[in-house]
């Protein structure tokens, strides 16, 4: 990235629209290929969802999930940037209930070659220090695992800059420039950008560039939030997480868990109001209690909140815009982070092949919305809370 | 029709378990806040005023609140004798008791929480309280925000020896009769900090000397005169280059005087006996638990950095939240003299009971400030961090130096060799536009420790001004966040939680659809026909 000051391009073979997880590893699976990038963030890399979730890298439900798990140990050596990266994974089930949810992921694994050990409590408490009294059971999943959100983000915009590609940050989108049914440019606040191909994948603000192109993407905003504690001396295996929660003891040791409740949000709201933690806080810390004991004096230093979108279906569209044939649109739907390596690489082969071709996308196109009900969002109960009791914030 | 279904993994429906409520809520009981408390209480408002003074013993040993450097005396271990010293040290509170305000001491406030259009499930306003043995939420009206101020931090070679404090702890201790020191240097000239060194001449603690990078003195000239009258050496144009000592702490610092750029003149160094260091170079308003939780803050060279943005009647961005007294800006005459915080206090309230502004005396203004405090807190950081001899951790907790701040390096424990032709100049590692001392933090763990950045974030940000060439005063701020104050799991755990949270708290989001395996997904999506029934478990 030592041209980041120079002066910028007047464009790239691939304009990126989004400076999160999604965006940033099309990019740079891109200029791997030695194709010209250019990605536009309109804050700061990961500044969203992206540089804000658990770090899990396990998502056996997912068509990405074998190149995913493929990918993730080499990605340290591929980006030539840390990402904390560490493999496996152990849930901790303080009921039956609970112990039945998990397992499924062991099934799903076992469908696809990977294996998965049942534990019993005094297991979980063999192989997780902090762990304690009131457990039912668990799992060992030899496979997924969990990595640094922040670093890895940033690995992946070094490692663009590093291949020749372009981050540009503190970049609006505001338009875009079309010729023929073909996106010709890229319009910003910081002048016109031309590209050969755009790939949207910019978060909650997906549906409303692709709306901008003519194709309605479903998808709502909602609000989750995490705590984390001031380090404790490291587990063997940090990726523990169950009792309804997901995160990890990070490799400092700190614990970074979230969960429960989270709430829907408008898309209009979400400029003038920054993701605010509430307190929950006081029940992630139950929670984390009852599946730690022994890290229950550990002090809680940070809580915080997010934005992630969802599809109505929570599954992923990555698919071309049928409005615009060179526009590739991606959202993750909530689950983007530990996908990104497997996601960032399709969206490359769906550019420079014409399609995926190491997995079968289909159960993520677009099209699978076309009978949705106008409104979908009363039917599911997604809409937002109106504010009572409080005047709203002076604007 | 389609009534409004419910998404059960939602936040509709569930309730946050709030133990009290009342109308006035009152953050910190000095002189502003007890001002604001007293006369509530006179004008008939319901007031609850919480402080989280006397700290117990080992939470001030971790800094918390303040820079302690452990030199609390052992006074400071028996809590009853701190609580009669407390009031003892501020009459008003008996006044207050007096008053009918429900006074709550050694109560900490660690979050304050407004509904907002994104975050609406709040039944309303409510800030998070704890004392030693558990923790809860209380309702509230209205709430007045007295947070007080903290020390800037500076680093310098055994800057986290025993022994080094902040000076508004400093100053506090010396008034309760509580601080353990026999001889001080002063580090920074500020009001704050020519205050703490009087506090501790009174205290009968020696001042050996009051260093001064610039040169002339930052506070005001009454105060420093008073210093050289009662025979404190006054060194400007010098800078610490070390704090020396052994196990119990500082036993002498090293001086040397600095040239304009702060570059330590060779031949000049000297030591001076002493065995408490106090760090006055700039006291910050603590808008912690404002900043957290969404009041918008600016950054004012006349009131002591980055304070809220108030209104009428001191009204913050969120209008139920007022703040005043130090947390809204820290100038020396309020420093010196309590009745402009008491002012505040009584503007405050009269706002809050319908005075109209006709009716209240006009707010006290601040100081036209004498120094450009952005400036001087990048001198000193120039001339103590940058320069320094060896290598200081700016950030104690996560043992974070300048040079690997400025070259945004990961943590050591990853072990990661940058690569020789890594660039190491800000706008190269982070992209055009001020560097954001939040990824500065994500990054290099900078600020991310237990002490929640109270001893280093000011420098952080001063170092990215200097390494930037972006001024400090349009440097975004990092933010803070709840709790505010570093507290066990076991005490902010919730034990009374809604049943209906409890209920349907499974996983992410709770969606059945989200998890089905590619190769069971159905072609179509429909929402009537959503799978509302099938166990759902995320990853």
């Amino acid at each position: 990235m030592t041209h980041q000051a120079d002066a910028p391009p007047a464009g790239a073979t691939v304009v990126i629209v989004g400076g999160g997880v999604t965006g940033l590893s099309a990019g740079w699976w891109l200029a791997r290929q030695g194709v010209g990038v250019m990605v536009l963030e309109r804050r700061l890399v990961g500044w969203e969802a992206s540089g804000r979730n658990g770090g899990g890298c396990s998502h056996h439900h997912s068509p990405l999930f074998a190149e995913e798990q493929r990918l993730w140990p080499l990605m340290d050596d591929m980006l030539g940037y840390p990402t904390e990266f560490q493999p496996d994974r152990i849930r901790i089930a303080l009921d039956e209930h609970q112990f039945k949810l998990y397992r499924r992921a062991l099934e799903n694994g076992e469908r696809q070659g990977f294996r998965s050990d049942v534990l019993d409590a005094a297991q979980v408490r063999d192989l997780v220090p902090l762990a304690g009294d009131g457990i039912f059971g668990g799992y060992f999943y030899h496979f997924g695992g969990h990595a640094n959100p922040h670093r890895t983000v940033q690995a992946y915009a070094w490692a663009i800059g590093d291949l020749g590609g372009r981050v540009m940050q503190h970049t609006t989108v505001t338009g875009f420039e079309t010729r023929g049914g073909h996106v010709t440019g890229v319009q910003t606040d910081r002048g016109l950008f031309g590209c050969d191909h755009l790939v949207i994948a910019a978060g909650p603000q997906t549906a409303r560039f692709a709306a901008m192109l003519g194709t309605e993407i479903p998808m709502v905003p909602a609000r989750a939030e995490m705590i984390v504690t001031e380090p404790l001396p490291l587990m063997p295996l940090g990726g523990v997480d169950g009792n309804g929660l997901y995160g990890r003891q990070t490799l400092r040791g700190n614990l970074a868990y979230g969960g429960g409740p989270h709430e829907w949000v408008d898309l209009d709201d979400l400029e003038a109001c920054r993701p605010q933690a509430t307190p929950l806080l006081r029940s992630l810390s139950h929670r984390v209690t009852r599946l730690f004991p022994r890290a229950a004096h550990a002090r809680v230093i940070r809580s915080w909140a997010g934005y992630i979108e969802n599809t109505p279906d929570g599954r992923p569209v990555i698919d071309r815009l049928p409005t615009a044939e060179n526009v590739i649109a991606a959202t993750l739907s909530s689950v983007g982070f530990g996908l990104s390596p497997a996601s960032g690489h399709a969206i490359q082969e769906m550019v420079t092949e014409g399609t995926c071709r190491f997995a079968d996308l289909s159960s993520l196109s677009l099209s699978r919305f076309a009978g949705l009900e106008p409104d979908w969002r009363d039917i599911q109960g997604w809409r937002k809370l109106e504010v009572l009791g409080a005047t709203l914030p002076a604007t | 029709m389609n009534s409004m279904a419910q998404d059960r993994a939602s936040v509709a429906g569930k309730a946050l378990t709030v133990a009290e409520k009342t109308s006035l809520l009152v953050i910190g009981a000095g002189p502003a806040g007890l001002a604001a408390a007293i006369e509530a209480a006179r004008r008939g408002i319901a007031v609850t005023l919480v402080d989280e003074n006397p700290v117990p013993f080992e939470t001030m040993g971790e800094e918390i609140p303040l820079h302690f450097g452990q030199r609390m005396g052992g006074i400071v271990r028996n809590r009853t004798a701190m609580t009669e010293a407390v009031l003892e040290q501020s009459p008003d509170i008996a006044a207050a008791f007096e008053a009918g305000v429900d006074v709550r001491l050694g109560t900490v406030a660690w979050g304050l929480y407004v509904p907002q259009p994104t975050a609406a499930w709040m039944p309303g306003p409510l800030c998070g309280l704890a004392d030693p043995e558990r923790s809860w939420l209380i309702g509230f009206d209205h709430c007045i925000v007295a947070a007080g101020r903290r020390d800037m931090g500076l680093a310098f070679p055994g800057w986290e020896r025993p022994g080094v404090m902040g000076a508004t702890a400093a100053q506090r201790l010396a008034s309760h009769g509580a601080l353990d020191a026999r001889t001080a240097v002063i580090l920074g000239s500020s009001a704050e900090a020519l205050l703490a060194a009087s506090a501790l001449l009174d205290a009968g603690i020696d001042v050996a000397a009051i260093v001064e990078r610039a040169g002339t003195m930052a506070g005001p000239a009454d105060l420093a005169n008073a210093m050289t009258s009662a025979g404190v050496p006054i060194l400007t144009g010098h800078v610490v280059a070390a704090a020396d000592g052994g196990l119990d702490g500082v036993e002498a610092v090293r001086i040397v005087a600095v040239d304009a750029e702060g570059r330590h003149l060779a031949g000049t160094e000297r030591t001076i006996a002493c065995d408490t260091v106090v760090l006055g170079i700039a006291a910050i308003p603590a808008i912690e638990l404002l900043e957290a939780a969404g009041c918008r803050v600016g950054f004012d060279g006349d009131r002591g950095g980055h304070v809220p943005l108030t209104g009428e009647g001191y009204r913050c961005s969120l209008p139920v939240i007022q703040a005043i007294g130090d947390c809204a800006g820290v100038w020396p005459s309020k420093s010196m003299n309590p009745e402009i915080a008491r002012a505040e206090a009584l503007i405050a309230v009269g706002a809050l009971a319908g005075s109209t502004t006709s009716e209240l005396p006009s707010p006290p203004a601040p100081d036209a400030a004498a120094t450009d405090i952005a400036a001087l807190r990048c001198g000193w950081v120039r001339a103590s961090v940058v320069e320094a001899e060896g290598e200081p951790h700016v950030c104690q907790c996560e043992e974070v130096t300048a040079r690997e701040i400025l070259e945004v390096k990961p943590p050591r424990y990853l072990n990661w060799t940058a690569p020789a032709n890594r660039p190491t100049d800000l706008v190269a590692l982070l992209g055009e536009g001020p560097p954001s001392a939040d990824q500065i933090k994500r990054l290099t763990r900078a600020g991310m420790g237990p002490c929640q950045g109270r001893r280093c974030r000011e420098q952080v940000a001063a170092l990215l001004a200097l390494g930037s060439g972006v001024p400090l005063e349009t440097m975004p701020l990092a933010t803070f966040r709840a709790p505010v104050r570093p507290l066990p799991l076991s005490l902010l755990a919730e034990s009374a939680e809604d049943p209906e949270i409890t209920a349907h708290w499974d996983s992410w989001f709770g969606m059945a659809a989200q998890w089905v395996p590619y190769w069971r997904v159905q072609s179509g999506y429909t929402a009537a026909s959503r799978d509302l029934h099938s166990p759902v478990a995320s990853e």
